[in-house]
Order: C-alpha cells, then sequence, then structure tokens
C-alpha cells in the first residue's frame, strides 16, 4: 500500500522555509540551465532561418565566411548559367553576387565599437530572401549611393537615421531606409548595391559570394557535381545556404553550451546539496512519524517512495518555477559580435520543446539524487528505535 | 572563547549536514572564481598593453588595409620612437571545425616587429636564422607544445584572405617575458605575403593592416593620434589612432554581451551559495530554539545568541570560500590544460581571490540574519515551549 500523495504535500507545506529555500535554489539553477540552452537554441534559430532550403550559396574553397571569400566576375558568371538555377520573369537567373565587408560603427548608449556587416547586393537578392521588407523609409535605388539598414543596427547603432550618411570603404553612402528581415542575421546588416559599393572597397572584380536560387531543392546535388567537374570553377565551393549559415553559429553556439553545461553541472551539485539537506533533515525530524506509519502496517517500500516522492515533487515545481522565469527572457534580445563571421548579430532567448524537456528532466533528476540517500536512510529505520525516539 | 567552544560543538552536532553546506559552498565559489577567471582572460590583452604603444589602422574598419606607404611619414610624426607594422593572414590550418587549429597567424615586419614588442623574447641565433629565409616563421612557445611544432617543422596553410596554399618553416620559438604576454601566436615575413601578392594579384600588394609604433612619451598619445589621423583625414584611406590599450578594448567590447552575460552567471552563484548556506543555519537555529531559551533563562545575553548563530554561519561560509579556493587552482589549470589556446592567458587573479572569500562572508552575514532576528524576538517561555 503506498502512501497518499496529500501526507508529502503536507510535510513539505510543515516547513515552510526550508521548502521554500529549497525550491528556489533548485529554480535557480534549472533558471540557468534553461536560459542558457534558451540562447544557443537562439544562435542557431537566427542564423539557419536565414537560409532558405532552395537558396546555395557558393564561396572561394576554404573559406569558412563570406567575409574572407573571393569569387572573381568570371566565375560567378559561370555560376549563375548553370541549368538548375530558377529563371525570374524577366528571364534572368534568381542569383545575387554579393560583397560583404564589415565596417565600424558605435552603439548607442556606450560608444563601444560593433562590426557591421555590410552586403553589396545584386536586384535579385529580394527574390532570394523575401522575408526582406522595408520598414521605414524607402529602397535605394541600384546604381546610387545610397543604402538601407537592418531594424537591429537602426536601434542599436549611433548615425543610423534615414538621411543620414555612412562611410563605406572610400566613399559616403546616405541611408535611405530600413528593413525588417524576419529576425535573421539579415537584421544586423546594411544593404547596398554591389555594383556601387564594389568601387568603394577597391574591389573591381572580385566578389565575396554568389547566392542563387535552385529549380527544386533536389537539384543541390546535381549542381554541386556539375561545379566541381568544371575546370572553370575549380575554385568554388557549393553549399546549401542553410548548412552556411548552420557552421556560421557553430561556435557561438557551441561555446554558449559547453560553457551553460559546465556550469549548471556545478549549480546542480550546490542544489543537490541542498536538497540532500533538506531531505535529510526531514527524515530526521519525523522519525516517529516514520516509525508510527510503519508500525500501521505500511512498508519500507512505501516509505522510500513517498520521501523520493516528496523530493522529485520539490525539485519538479522549482523546475517549473525556473522555466516560467526562464521563459520571460524570451522577451530580451542581445546584439553580440558572432565568432564565426566576425560581425553583429541580434538574436533572443528561444523556448522550445526540447527545452522544456531537458530542463525538467534536469530537474527531476536533481531531485532523484537529492532524495536518494535520505529516503533510504528513512526506509531503513527500525520500528522500534523510531518509535522512540523523541 | 565559551562561545566559540560553543559554536565548533554545535557544527559538529551534524556532521553530514555542515560537511554537505561546507562542499556546497566550496563548489559554488570554485565556480564563481572560474568564471571570474574567464572574464579576466578575455580581456588580458588589454592588461598586456603597453603604455607607450599605438596603433594605426583603417578608420571604417580594420578589414581594410593601408597603404605600407605611411610608414615613413607616421615615423616622422613628433614623439614617435620605433614603428612597425602587421597583417592579419588568416587562413585555414587542419580542420577549422576544431576551435584548436586557430590561432592568429600575422604577416610582420621581420626586421621591426620584435623591437616594438620586447616582451616576445627569441633566441639570437633562432632569430638570426629567421631573418634569413623568406618562407621562415616564429611560433610561441604556448602554441609550439599545443600542436608540437619544432624548428625546422613546416607548417601548411590554406589561405583564405590570401587564397592558394602556403608553407611555413618554424624558424624559432618565442617565450614571453612575464605570464601576461601571448605565447599562441605565429608570425611571419610580410615581404612573403608581398611578393606572392605582387605576382598573383598585384591590386594588393605593398598593403598592411596596422601599424604599430612606440611613442617617447605616453602622456603626448592624444596628440599623436590627432597628428597622425588629420595628416590623412582626405586621403582615400583615413587612420583611426588609437593606444594599444584602446585598441584591445575595441575588440573586448565587441563581446561585452557575453562577458555580462557571464558577469550575470557569477550573481546567481552568490544567490546559490546564500541558499545553501541559510538553509543550513535556519534549519540548525529552528531545531535548536529551545537551548536558545535554557541559555537566556541562564542568563546569556541577546548578544550570545547572536554570536553563535552567526559565529557558525560565518565559520561555515569561510570554510566553504578556502575550500573553494583551493579546489579552484585544479579546475583552472585543467581548464588551460585542455585548451591551451582558447585563451592566450588563463591565470586567477589575486583580486577573484579576495572577492570569493569576501562573498561568501556576506553570504554567511546574510543567511544568518533571518535567524537571528527570530531567535532574538522570540520570548524565553515561547522558546522552551517549542518542539523543534
Amino acid at each position: 500500500m503506498s502512501i497518499p500523495l496529500s501526507y508529502t504535500w503536507r510535510s513539505l507545506w510543515a516547513r515552510r522555509i526550508t521548502t521554500a529555500l529549497t525550491l528556489i535554489g533548485i529554480a535557480l539553477v534549472v533558471f540557468v540551465f534553461a536560459s542558457i540552452l534558451m540562447l544557443a537554441t537562439g544562435v542557431e534559430r537566427t542564423l539557419v532561418t536565414s537560409g532558405d532550403p532552395q537558396n546555395v550559396i557558393i564561396l572561394r574553397r576554404a573559406a569558412t565566411s563570406e567575409l574572407v571569400s573571393q569569387i572573381s566576375r568570371d566565375e560567378a558568371n559561370i555560376l549563375k548559367t548553370q541549368p538548375q538555377v530558377a529563371v525570374g520573369a524577366d528571364g534572368k537567373p534568381v542569383a545575387s553576387t554579393e560583397t560583404v565587408v564589415i565596417i565600424n560603427l558605435a552603439k548607442i548608449g556606450t560608444n563601444d565599437m560593433g562590426n557591421i556587416l555590410v552586403r553589396g547586393v545584386s536586384p535579385e537578392a529580394f527574390a532570394l530572401r523575401p522575408q526582406v521588407r522595408l520598414t521605414g523609409g524607402r529602397m535605394f535605388s541600384f546604381g546610387s549611393d545610397e543604402v538601407i539598414i537592418g531594424s537591429n543596427v537602426a536601434e542599436r547603432f549611433q548615425g543610423t537615421d534615414i538621411g543620414s550618411r555612412i562611410r563605406i570603404g572610400e566613399d559616403q553612402y546616405t541611408v535611405a531606409g530600413v528593413f525588417e528581415a524576419g529576425r535573421t542575421a539579415f537584421d544586423s546588416e546594411v544593404w547596398g548595391d554591389v555594383e556601387q559599393l564594389m568601387p568603394s572597397l577597391g574591389r573591381q572584380s572580385v566578389f565575396s559570394s554568389v547566392t542563387m536560387r535552385l529549380n527544386a531543392e533536389g537539384d543541390y546535388q546535381a549542381i554541386k557535381d556539375a561545379i566541381n567537374a568544371d575546370p572553370r570553377t575549380q575554385s568554388s565551393d557549393v553549399k546549401r545556404e542553410q548548412q552556411y549559415y548552420r557552421e556560421q553559429s557553430q561556435t557561438m553556439a557551441d561555446f554558449i553550451r559547453v560553457l551553460g553545461l559546465v556550469v549548471t553541472v556545478i549549480f546542480a551539485f550546490g542544489a543537490v546539496i541542498g536538497a540532500v539537506i533538506t531531505m535529510y533533515a526531514a527524515v530526521a525530524n519525523r522519525t516517529v512519524e516514520i516509525g508510527t506509519m510503519r508500525a500501521l502496517g505500511f512498508r519500507r517500500g512505501s516509505i522510500l517512495n513517498a520521501f523520493l516522492i516528496e523530493s522529485i515533487l520539490l525539485s519538479l515545481i522549482g523546475g517549473i518555477g525556473g522555466l516560467v522565469l526562464a521563459s520571460l527572457t524570451s522577451f530580451i534580445r542581445i546584439s553580440t559580435t558572432n565568432f564565426g563571421s566576425f560581425s553583429e548579430l541580434a538574436f533572443g532567448f528561444t523556448l522550445s520543446p526540447q527545452v522544456i524537456l531537458y530542463s525538467l528532466g534536469f530537474a527531476v533528476l536533481m531531485g532523484i539524487a537529492g532524495g536518494f540517500f535520505p529516503s533510504v536512510r528513512a526506509a531503513r529505520l527500525s520500528i522500534l528505535n523510531a518509535l522512540r525516539s523523541s | 572563547m565559551f562561545v566559540l567552544k560553543l559554536i565548533l560543538k554545535n557544527a559538529g552536532r551534524h556532521k553530514l549536514r555542515t560537511a554537505l553546506t561546507i562542499l556546497g559552498i566550496a563548489i559554488a565559489v570554485m565556480s564563481f572564481v572560474f568564471l571570474r577567471t574567464i572574464v579576466t582572460a578575455w580581456s588580458y590583452g588589454v592588461e598586456a598593453s603597453a603604455a607607450n604603444r599605438m596603433i594605426s589602422r583603417h578608420s571604417v574598419s580594420f578589414i581594410f588595409p593601408l597603404p605600407l606607404a605611411y610608414r615613413d611619414q607616421i615615423a616622422r610624426v613628433p614623439g614617435v620612437e620605433a614603428i612597425s607594422f602587421a597583417n592579419w593572414f588568416g587562413g585555414v590550418f587542419k580542420d577549422p571545425a576544431d576551435f584548436k587549429n586557430f590561432f592568429p597567424r600575422l604577416a610582420v615586419d621581420a626586421e621591426t616587429y620584435f623591437d616594438v614588442y620586447p616582451e616576445y623574447l627569441v633566441p639570437p641565433d633562432q632569430m638570426a636564422e629567421f631573418q634569413k629565409e623568406r618562407n621562415a616563421c616564429i611560433v610561441g612557445e604556448k602554441l609550439s607544445r599545443e600542436h608540437g611544432f619544432k624548428i625546422g617543422d613546416i607548417i601548411p596553410v590554406e589561405g583564405d584572405i590570401y587564397p592558394g596554399q602556403w608553407e611555413f618553416v618554424v624558424r624559432g620559438i618565442y617565450k614571453g617575458k612575464d605570464p601576461t604576454a601571448d605565447e599562441t601566436q605565429m608570425f611571419f615575413h610580410w615581404k612573403y605575403l608581398d611578393e606572392r601578392m605582387t605576382q598573383e594579384e598585384n591590386g594588393r600588394a605593398g598593403a598592411i593592416g596596422w601599424f604599430i609604433f612606440r611613442v617617447t612619451d605616453p602622456a603626448a598619445m592624444p596628440a599623436v593620434a590627432r597628428t597622425v589621423d588629420d595628416q590623412y583625414r582626405n586621403s582615400r584611406a583615413g587612420t583611426k589612432t588609437e593606444t594599444e590599450r584602446e585598441f584591445q578594448q575595441s575588440f573586448v567590447s565587441m563581446s561585452s554581451a557575453i562577458i555580462s552575460s557571464l558577469e550575470a552567471i557569477s550573481l546567481v552563484i552568490i544567490g546559490i551559495i546564500l541558499l545553501v548556506l541559510a538553509n543550513t543555519i535556519v534549519m540548525s537555529a529552528r531545531e535548536r530554539t529551545r537551548e536558545y531559551a535554557v541559555l537566556k533563562t541562564l542568563g546569556f545575553s541577546p548578544g550570545h545568541v547572536v554570536g553563535l548563530i552567526g559565529g557558525e554561519s560565518l565559520m561555515i561560509g569561510l570554510l566553504g570560500g578556502v575550500l573553494g579556493l583551493i579546489l579552484a587552482y585544479p579546475v583552472v589549470a585543467a581548464f588551460a590544460q585542455a585548451f591551451p589556446t582558447f585563451f592566450p592567458v588563463f591565470n586567477v587573479a589575486p583580486w577573484t581571490l579576495a572577492l570569493a572569500v569576501g562573498v561568501a562572508l556576506l553570504a554567511a552575514i546574510v543567511a544568518a540574519l533571518f535567524p537571528v532576528f527570530r531567535a532574538l524576538r522570540i520570548s524565553i517561555a515561547e522558546g522552551l515551549r517549542t518542539i523543534g
């Protein structure tokens, strides 16, 4: 026969302060654990949703980011005319030859310098990334010294109001409008006409990358094989756009995860010790109670279960509290230099079902770890000694 | 003396509980020290910068090159002593996905670079060998240990910013003059880079990344910066000149969000220390409510009770804190061993230790507050009636 849950519940309530302190401890640990997982998920989500499954990006072989990649104009022309590349309504391939550099702008409030990614694009770039839409001002005109800036840059950096001038390379550019890109990496970029930007950057005939839309997702292997086989495109390397962005997020997400896990595992020790202390005290205080229950006919197993359930309940409530606290962080957006691309990236804390599952699982694990030995002690008390103790 | 004895006896009554509490605090203090060390290591470059060095780079961002021709013009600015320059080479060594294989590779002016950085010590015979060979390089002591580079080894690098296959022969290994010097870099001849650029991509020849120069008087630095930047204000490549410290600081502040979150986490750790300790002290004080009443009946003043509770809390907090510091050293050393090039310098700073102990003691005082107030407020009769 098992001990009713109401007994467990009332036992926790009887020692409110100790219970509350243990709860807060566990909630803090789960809070840190969950928010770190949410942050890592946020970085990945931001970058992965920047890529479209039907798009491919071509960089120079060995280049790990667009910033250090070089594709010559001749090579870009060969790449764009592959048969697998989708053709737009105007009969031109849906491909954007792009040039990428970073410029320094000062953050609002702190004067800290941020690395802003400037992307020179072809007109097709907007067909390739339909999530980009203007929210203020107007579109830059191709062939002019104008740029549009992502919403994150507009919100966080000085001198980026519409109409102000930004120096890019050797020339000044006017901010014509602000765009929003569905919380992807593009939100942290500045876009202008590639043919206009290249001379300003002193790179007349070298692009950074080519992004192209395929006729179908399945054409990926075909285009990869074709480019690898063509002797004129030997220095190019084709990747799915999503894969490229996943790689860009890798270092950052891994760093957050590894550091976060190390920290939370150490934290968990602290919280488990808190729970062990609480549960040992619970057992010591209730020795007579335990003896009475045993005398009434409850078995050792039932006692063990009751105490273990008490501990798990305690940590589960703490875990849910921590998770609720952590979910509040999803309103915060962080903007910092991404290690992978060496440029500013804004991302948020993203709650996913996986994060919830891991956090609650982690809490239950702490409950079991903290409650096991005290429960065993409770179960092993002999009836006589327990009843005799005062 | 009597109170001290009672505190010791009290702490020993629940040996397991006291031991667990000390362990809990020790672990929290250890992670506190570890996190603070990471924060310190992040800004090591700022600490390691020399007071009399300045850096000039392109005003738009440091990825844009400056013409080498600026060197002689900057050298003529009054107050500038010695000048050198460097280029970020980048490139891919082995598998780029493994962070271990990322280390700074700089093309430097072989003749002058080590004059401007006297903290990098190269044995004279190795330096002579390095100077003689165009594709020679010098690597840091820490880097050479990490990858097993020996004199005469060839380091193959696939270029990204400077495309092509590159090979560098190790001709020297430098050591840092003091523990704050970065021993994870690789330096090679800028002339080697420039020769290949002249042949392969002529437009990129004669370009350098940034100038480093020493000034005679650190007080004159703002004036020197202004003079240099004014010289190029209207040229195609403007400069931004700042002290080495500011230059390094601008890199650190790029990741300011990460540093602030690490700092936030270390605050949460303080919270955890407090909770573990408060839990134990509240619990013990509650169990002893009757004893405190007895003590008061016997004529002990409330001050004694405060001393008993507070003293036990301070003792446990201090023991946990000291144990945590002792544990922190092997953990920091193990991390430094496992990722030698992750942070160029990874040491526990003395003030981190002081801070950690201070935090543990502060937590001990706060943890004792509530039970102390309770013990003071409760009347003797009430205390005696309590069943703990």
